[in-house]
C-alpha cells in the first residue's frame, strides 16, 4: 500500500554516478560534466558562490541538519581558514557516505574545492572513516587524478586559486563523527569533543583556526547547486527541507538500500513500501516500529508512516531525520533487545569525559540486558527512566544536555521510546523471566 | 625489533609533510606501523613519537583510544562481525555464535595458529546487506553460516589474497603528489582582481 508514487526529481543529484561504468574514475566523471561546477564557481566571486548555497538552503546531511550556507557565513575572517569534510560515518544503520566515498570520490573532491573557494580556505582535509579501506583507496586515487587534471593544488584551472586536499584516515571511534572530536582526532589526539561555546569550529577549529566542517553528502550537493543554481535546488522539497536526500533504509523491508528521494514530497511510507524503493515488509510480516533518523532518534510507530521526510515536521513530532537512516522493525523483533543493543552501542562509544554519559550509559546497558535475559524487576522501568532523566533532564525533545556533546543525550531516545511504546513487552520479560521472542 | 623500516620512515616523512602540524600525521603513521607489523609494537610507537616529536606516552595515549589499533598481536585475518541493530535483527548474534564455533575462539580471541582473530564490532555501514562483516576492513554482506564457512576456507587457502591484504594494510594507494598550494589565498586573489579592475582591465 502506498500513498502513490513519491515525487522524485527527474535525475538524482548526489547518486547520479551510481549506475555508470567505474563512476569513481576521472574519465567517467568528466564524461558526465564533472568539475564544471568548480570551473563555474572559480569564475564567480566567492561571495556569489556563498549566495547560491544560501539560496539553496542546503541543510547539513550529517545529522544536526544545520544550514551549510549559514555555517560558512559564520567563519571568522582570518588566515588561515580550513575546510574539513566529515566522512567518518558511524551512526548505526547509516551507510550513505560509505557508498558516496566508494562510488563518487570526484564529486566529493569537487564539492570540497567549491566550499574551500567560497570560504577562502588555504587547506582542505577529507576525514574518511578508517574502516572504509576501499573508500580511502578510491578517495586517494581520485585526489591524485584531480591534481593531474589541474583541479587541485596550485593555480586551479588557471584561476590563480590554490588549495591542497589531503585524505585523512580515522582509526575507529564513533565519537569522531562529532565535529569537534573529529578536529581533535585530525590533530593527532584522542577523540574528545570540545565545549561549544567557545569551540565552535567556525570560530576556533582546526589548530585554533576558523574551520568549516561539512558532511560528505552535504558537499556532494555543491557541484549541482553551482551548476543549476541555488533556486533550482530550493524548488525541490518544501520549506526549510530543500533538495533531495539519501536515506539509508535497512531492517525488515524487502529491498533495503540507499535511496535518494525528494524531501517533504516523500513520506516514510513511500520509502518503506514504494515498489521502486523499499518494496514493503517481508512477506507475512507487519511493521512494529521504525527508527526515523539514526539510533540517536526516538522511534516512530506505524501510525507515523505518512509523515513527510521533512526535517522540521519530524522534529515537531518528537524525533529527527538525523543521519537519514531508517530501520524498519517487524513483528518478530524484540523491542527490549533492540533498545538494549542501541544503549550498549552508546555505552561502548562514550569517550568517557562526562559522567552522565559514561556512567549512565553503562547502567542502562546493564539494567536493559538483565531485563532481556529474564532477571529484571518491575521497578527497573522507573529506574531506567530515572537514569535517563539524569542524562537528559526532563526527557523532552530535543533533549536537555548535561554533557559536552550530544552523544550522552542521545542515549535515552531508544530506551524511553521502547518503554513508552512497548511497556507490556518489558512486563512480559519480567513476569515470564525471559524473552518471549527467543527461539 | 620493530622500528619502522627505512622505506616506512620515508613514507612517514611524506605523510608528516602533508599537515600544517606534524602531530596530525600521527594516526596515518600509526596505520603505517600497523601495516608493517600487523599490530602496534612498543618499539614502533616509540619510533613514531621520535619522527613526530612527541613522547611514547603521547603516542600510546592516542593509539589506545581507537578501536582499529591493536597493542598486542592479532591474526593475519581480523574478522569483524557487526552486531548492531540492523544486523542484530537479521541474525548477527547467531552468525557470531557460528563463527565462534567454526574458529574455536570466543569473540576477541585469536586462533592458535595466529591466522584468525574474531571480534564483535559496532555498525560498519553495510546495513543494506545485513548481516555483514569485514575481514581486514574488506566488506562482505548478506553473510550466512554457509557463506561464512566458505569465506574462512578461502582465506585459509589464500584464495582471497588479492582482495584481502594482511591485517594492518589499510589503503593500498599511496599518495605521490606533494602539497602544491603556494599560499595564494582567496583574499589575495580578490585583491588582484580589484587592482586589475581599478586599472581598467581584466574581469569584473
Amino acid at each position: 500500500m502506498t500513498t502513490g508514487q513519491p515525487s522524485r526529481p527527474p535525475t538524482p543529484i548526489v547518486t547520479a554516478g551510481a549506475g555508470r561504468p567505474e563512476p569513481w574514475s576521472l574519465a567517467t566523471y568528466l564524461a558526465n560534466g564533472g568539475y564544471a561546477g568548480l570551473r563555474k564557481a572559480l569564475s564567480m566571486a566567492p561571495e556569489a558562490v556563498r549566495e547560491e548555497v544560501l539560496a539553496a538552503n542546503l541543510l547539513g546531511r550529517g545529522g544536526a541538519g544545520f544550514e551549510a550556507g549559514r555555517k560558512w557565513s559564520m567563519v571568522r575572517p582570518a588566515q588561515p581558514v580550513y575546510v574539513v569534510v566529515n566522512g567518518d560515518e558511524s551512526e548505526p544503520c547509516t551507510f550513505k557516505d560509505h557508498q558516496l566515498l566508494e562510488t563518487d570520490p570526484h564529486q566529493i573532491i569537487e564539492g570540497t574545492l567549491i566550499c574551500a573557494y567560497a570560504v577562502g580556505a588555504s587547506g582542505a582535509f577529507v576525514f574518511v572513516r578508517g574502516e572504509f579501506a576501499l573508500g580511502l583507496e578510491r578517495m586517494t586515487a581520485a585526489v591524485e587524478e584531480a591534481y593531474d587534471h589541474g583541479a587541485v593544488g596550485r593555480d586551479i584551472f588557471g584561476s590563480g586559486f590554490s588549495v591542497d586536499v589531503v585524505i585523512h584516515p580515522g582509526a575507529g571511534a564513533y565519537i569522531c563523527g562529532e565535529e569537534t572530536a573529529l578536529l581533535e582526532s585530525l590533530e593527532g589526539k584522542r577523540g574528545f569533543p570540545r565545549e561549544k561555546p567557545p569551540y565552535f569550529p567556525a570560530a576556533i577549529g582546526l589548530y585554533g583556526a576558523p574551520t568549516v566542517v561539512n558532511n560528505v553528502e552535504t558537499v556532494s550537493n555543491l557541484p549541482w547547486i553551482v551548476n543549476q543554481g541555488g533556486a533550482a535546488f530550493a524548488s525541490l522539497g518544501e520549506g526549510r527541507s530543500t533538495g533531495t536526500r539519501i536515506f539509508s533504509l535497512s531492517g525488515h523491508v524487502v529491498r533495503p538500500g540507499n535511496y535518494e528521494v525528494e524531501m517533504v514530497h516523500t513520506t516514510f511510507r513511500d520509502l518503506m513500501f514504494d515498489p521502486a524503493l523499499g518494496q514493503g515488509m517481508r512477506p507475512g510480516r507487519t511493521l512494529k516500529a521504525f527508527v526515523p533518523g539514526g539510533v540517536s532518534a526516538p522511534w516512530f510507530g506505524p501510525d507515523q508512516l505518512d509523515m513527510p521526510l521533512d526535517q522540521d515536521a519530524v522534529g515537531k513530532a518528537g524525533s529527527m531525520l538525523g543521519s537519514g537512516s531508517i530501520v524498519a522493525m517487524d513483528d518478530t523483533t524484540c523491542m527490549v533487545r533492540a533498545a538494549w543493543r542501541i544503549t550498549r552501542f552508546f555505552h561502548r562509544e562514550s569517550c568517557g569525559q562526562c559522567t552522565p554519559c559514561r556512567e549512565g550509559g553503562g547502567w542502562i546497558d546493564k539494567v536493559m540486558h538483565r531485563i532481556e535475559l529474564g532477571a529484571g524487576r518491575e521497578a527497573d522501568l522507573d529506574l531506567l527512566l530515572d537514569v535517563c532523566d539524569n542524562i537528559a533532564p526532563g526527557l523532552g525533545w530535543p533533549p536537555a544536555k548535561t554533557t559536552i556533546c550530544v552523544l550522552g543525550p542521545s542515549i535515552p531516545s531508544s530506551v524511553t521510546s521502547a518503554i513508552r511504546m512497548f511497556r507490556d513487552e518489558f512486563l512480559v520479560h519480567i513476569k515470564e523471566g525471559g524473552c518471549p521472542f527467543a527461539a | 625489533m620493530a622500528r619502522l623500516s627505512v622505506e616506512n620512515v620515508q613514507r612517514a616523512q611524506d605523510l608528516i609533510a602533508l599537515y600544517p602540524q606534524p602531530r596530525s600525521a600521527l594516526i596515518p603513521v600509526l596505520h603505517l606501523a600497523q601495516a608493517q607489523d600487523g599490530y602496534l609494537t612498543a618499539e614502533a610507537m616509540a619510533h613514531v613519537g621520535e619522527l613526530i616529536g612527541i613522547t611514547p606516552a603521547e603516542v600510546a595515549g592516542t593509539a589506545s583510544f581507537y578501536d582499529m589499533f591493536f597493542l598486542h598481536p592479532v591474526g593475519t585475518h581480523l574478522i569483524s562481525i557487526c552486531t548492531n541493530l540492523a544486523c542484530m535483527i537479521d541474525g548477527a548474534y547467531e552468525l557470531l555464535e557460528h563463527a565462534e564455533e567454526r574458529l574455536g575462539v570466543a569473540a576477541g580471541g585469536t586462533t592458535a595458529d595466529r591466522r584468525f582473530t574474531l571480534e564483535e564490532v559496532e555498525c560498519i555501514a553495510l546495513c543494506g546487506r545485513a548481516p555483514c562483516l569485514a575481514v581486514n576492513w574488506r566488506f562482505f554482506g548478506d553473510v550466512t553460516p554457509e557463506s561464512f564457512d566458505r569465506l574462512v576456507d578461502d582465506l585459509a587457502a589464500g584464495a582471497l589474497a588479492d582482495e584481502v591484504p594482511p591485517h594492518g594494510t589499510l589503503c593500498r594507494v599511496v599518495r605521490q603528489v606533494p602539497l602544491q598550494a603556494t599560499g595564494v589565498t582567496v583574499a589575495d586573489l580578490e585583491a588582484q582582481r580589484q587592482s586589475a579592475g581599478a586599472a581598467g582591465g581584466g574581469n569584473p
